[in-house]
C-alpha cells in the first residue's frame, strides 16, 4: 500500500525529473508530419494499478472514489480527470493529471488507498511505471495498424475504448481518446524502442505520396 | 498464427498468451504421502496427447486470466475454450452437472446418450483416420475426476 506521509517531502525532486523518453524528443518533433501524423510524448500522469473484485463493497467503495469501474475488456469508466481503464475483470488502471498525485497536492493515492482499507485487493502508485505517447492526425490509424493485430477501424474501435495488446510487438494499452487520436502507455523500459519503432512506421508519410 | 479466443477479450493473436500445460492435473490429496515416484510424475509426468488435448492458458499480454482449452494437437483446431474449474466440455455428457452444461454445449455436438469416446472419434477421423484408434485411447486415459 502506499505510503503516502512518505511522499511529503519529495517535492524537491520534481524538478530533476525525466521522462523515459525524453531523449527522444527532438526526433520526436523531427519525424512528425503535421497534417498526416503527430507523435507526442505526453505530459507526466499519476497513474494508480487497482486491482479489486468490482462486486464487493470495497469495490464499490473504490468506484465511488473513480466514479466507476469499467466492466468489460474495452471500457473507460471515470469522471473529469479521472480515468479508470480496464485490464482485467478484477484489474485497473486509474489515470489522471500528474496534480492528482499525493505529493504534488492531490489526493488520488490515498484516496484510493483508504476506500480499499484492509479487503482484499491492491491499491499500487504506478505513476513511474509507464509514460505515454500520443499519436494523432490522419494516418494515426494506419501506422498503427503495421504493428497492431486489432481491428483498429473506426467501426469497431470507438474513441473512448482502450485496449491491452501488442504494438510493435511489445505490451501496451491503446486508447483511442478522439477519432483521430490515440494514447499509448508502454513500460518505461519500452518507451526508448516504441518510440523509435513509431518513428520509423511514421516515416513514409513524410515523402509524397506515389500516386 | 493462432487466433485464440480469450473468454475476457474476444479474439487474439496467439502472441499474446502462454501457454499453461496440460490441464485437470490434481493435486494430490495427500502430498506428503506420496513417494518421490509418485511426486516427480504429479510434478513432471504428462500426456502426449495425439488429438483432442486439454490444456490451460494466461492472456498474459491481455487480462491476465487463464483459462483452458481444448486443441486438436495434430490439426491445431481449437475445439473449446472453458473456465478453469470447469470439467472437460467434452467429458461433461457423461457426468451430469448442472452449472457446466452450457458451457459444454457449443462443443458437444454428439447426443448425451453418447460418452466422449464418440466426439473424440469423429473429430480425429474426419482428419486422418489410420490414428484414429490411438488417439481415441489417449483420450480416454486423461485423468476422469479431475476438477482442476
Ligand atoms: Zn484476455
Amino acid at each position: 500500500m502506499a505510503n503516502t506521509t512518505a511522499l511529503t517531502g519529495i517535492n524537491g525532486l520534481r524538478d530533476i525529473r525525466r521522462s523515459p523518453a525524453s531523449h527522444l524528443a527532438e526526433a520526436l518533433e523531427t519525424g512528425s508530419v503535421p497534417g498526416k501524423v503527430v507523435l507526442k510524448e505526453g505530459p507526466f500522469q499519476t497513474m494508480a494499478g487497482v486491482r479489486v473484485d468490482p462486486s464487493s463493497e470495497e469495490g464499490a467503495r473504490i468506484a465511488s472514489v473513480t466514479s466507476g469501474l469499467p466492466v468489460r475488456c474495452g471500457e473507460v469508466a471515470g469522471r473529469e480527470g479521472v480515468s479508470v481503464l480496464w485490464l482485467g475483470p478484477s484489474e485497473f488502471l486509474v489515470v489522471a493529471p500528474e496534480e492528482a498525485h499525493d505529493s504534488l497536492g492531490g489526493d488520488l493515492i490515498g484516496s484510493l488507498t483508504s476506500a480499499l482499507g484492509d479487503a482484499p485487493g491492491q491499491v499500487v502508485d504506478l505513476s513511474a511505471n509507464r509514460t505515454t505517447y500520443e499519436l494523432s492526425g490522419p494516418r494515426a490509424r494506419a501506422v498503427l495498424e503495421k504493428g497492431c493485430a486489432l481491428d483498429l477501424h473506426p467501426r469497431k474501435f470507438k474513441p473512448g475504448t482502450a485496449l491491452t495488446t501488442e504494438v510493435g510487438n511489445i505490451p501496451v494499452t491503446l486508447w483511442k481518446t478522439g477519432e483521430e487520436s490515440f494514447r499509448l502507455f508502454p513500460r518505461a523500459s519500452f518507451a526508448d524502442f516504441l518510440g523509435r519503432w513509431l518513428l520509423d512506421a511514421m516515416r513514409e508519410y513524410a515523402s509524397p505520396e506515389v500516386p | 498464427m493462432l487466433l485464440i479466443s480469450c473468454p475476457n477479450c474476444g479474439s487474439r493473436d496467439e502472441t499474446e498468451f502462454h501457454y499453461g500445460g496440460q490441464a485437470h492435473v490434481p493435486y494430490p490429496e495427500n502430498p506428503s504421502g506420496l513417494n518421490d515416484r509418485e511426486w516427480a510424475e504429479f510434478l513432471f509426468y504428462r500426456d502426449n496427447t495425439k488429438g483432442i488435448f486439454a490444456e490451460r492458458w494466461l492472456h498474459s499480454t491481455g487480462c491476465r486470466q487463464w483459462f483452458n482449452m481444448l486443441r486438436d494437437t495434430v490439426s491445431y483446431d481449437i475445439q473449446s475454450i472453458y473456465p478453469m474449474g470447469a470439467p472437460r466440455p467434452d467429458k461433461a455428457a457423461a457426468a451430469p452437472e448442472s452449472g457446466t452444461a452450457s458451457t459444454a454445449a457449443d462443443s458437444t455436438t454428439t447426443g448425451s446418450a453418447a460418452p466422449s469416446i464418440a466426439a473424440t472419434s469423429i473429430t480425429s477421423t474426419s482428419t486422418a483416420p489410420s490414428t484414429a484408434p490411438s488417439t481415441t485411447q489417449s483420450g480416454t486415459t486423461a485423468p476422469e475426476g479431475a476438477t482442476k
